[in-house]
């Protein structure tokens, strides 16, 4: 039954997995956090800087680890990471093939500028359902935010950057 | 060829850091430049709608590379060759470090990245707004409190989102108001 959930949940995140990672961990969220309970929002955080710092798509990288967490074997694992790879090999198909009638056309240019604001809503959903007391402990929790925030506005490299974050923590905590 | 193909997207899952963005000057370089597998104009109209498709990025663009080169095998032996190493290094990180919490220098070095995590969501979610109209705005802003606070599934604003797109489009025409 866990693999049933497990496959359908990630099949779901794979085929409204619009808009990039970033917008996909809101999806994550809901499905592993906030539906089925499988990892608190502070793990979903932890496999978020991971998977920053490993290679591969966050989507896949959640789906590995959180296939083999629920399940405790190489098998959820295997389940989960393919079913987020279904959508690209069904639905990225069928574009390839249909591509010159779908590139330029604009009913489906108007749904995905109407579908983009919602992406992007998605992203913020994901930063504050996030931030909560188990991520934000003390004053430095914020000095840190502050910093990063910056950084990243001013594009310097986010591997880098949590690398830096993790030495900052390892020295103070 | 099915190999060569493998190979190609199997150094860029092995080499390719953080988003998948990250990716798109390597997999240039290699499938235009190098291979001559696309000649550059072709390939962006691919990847415009690669980046528009639901699903991981770097898979969607194994999938049409693979596509191209081989058909429904090709895709599929691309893919795979694509996340291959990210789902080794994942699982080996969830085998041997799922007790991880409780070694205190993990914990404080995570203490610290947190906060970084979330910087790095907050910048994108306020730089995708720029030169947005200002309802896109405030939608945005309406899905990111309304999706945090209940827990409803974004799923329903992402096809809430399309049908007014594809509503739009519709009466637009009847009008003929169709412009580019």
């Amino acid at each position: 039954m866990i693999y049933l959930q497990l496959f359908l949940s990630y099949l779901k995140i794979g085929f409204f997995g619009f808009g990039g990672g970033y917008a996909m961990i809101s999806l994550i969220q809901n499905e592993i956090v906030v539906k089925h309970n499988w990892l608190s929002a502070m793990e979903l955080t932890d496999i978020v800087a991971i998977s920053q710092m490993t290679p591969g798509p966050i989507a896949i990288n959640c789906a590995t680890y959180v296939g083999y967490t629920v399940t405790g074997n190489v098998w959820g694992s295997l389940l989960a990471t393919f079913a987020v790879c279904l959508p690209p090999l069904t639905i990225m198909t069928a574009i390839t093939i249909f591509y010159r009638r779908l590139h330029n056309n604009h009913i489906v240019k108007s749904a995905l500028t109407w579908m983009r604001p919602v992406m992007t809503g998605m992203i913020g959903a994901a930063a504050l359902m996030f931030l909560n007391r188990e991520t934000f402990v003390d004053w430095v929790s914020i000095v840190i935010f502050a910093v990063s925030f910056v950084a990243i506005w001013k594009k310097f490299n986010p591997i880098l950057l949590l690398v830096l974050a993790a030495m900052a923590g390892i020295l103070i905590y | 060829m099915l190999w060569e193909l493998f190979w190609t997207f199997f150094k860029l899952g092995t080499f390719t850091f953080g988003s998948g963005y990250a990716m798109i000057p390597m997999i240039e370089r290699e499938v235009v430049d190098r291979k001559k597998w696309f000649d550059r104009e072709d390939f962006y109209n691919q990847f415009t709608l690669a980046q528009s498709a639901p699903g991981p990025f770097a898979l969607n663009t194994a999938v049409f590379v693979g596509y191209k080169m081989k058909g429904w095998w090709g895709s599929l032996v691309a893919v795979l060759g694509v996340s291959i190493s990210p789902f080794v290094i994942i699982l080996l990180i969830a085998i041997y470090l799922s007790g991880f919490s409780t070694n205190p220098i993990v914990e404080a070095a995570f203490k610290g990245i947190r906060p970084a995590v979330i910087a790095m969501i907050a910048v994108p979610f306020i730089t995708m707004m720029k030169g947005f109209k200002w309802y896109f705005i405030a939608l945005a802003l309406s899905v990111a409190v309304v999706v945090w606070l209940t827990g409803i599934s974004p799923i329903w604003f992402l096809l809430a989102g399309a049908a007014v797109g594809v509503s739009a489009a519709i009466s637009g025409k009847k009008r003929g108001e169709v412009k580019q």
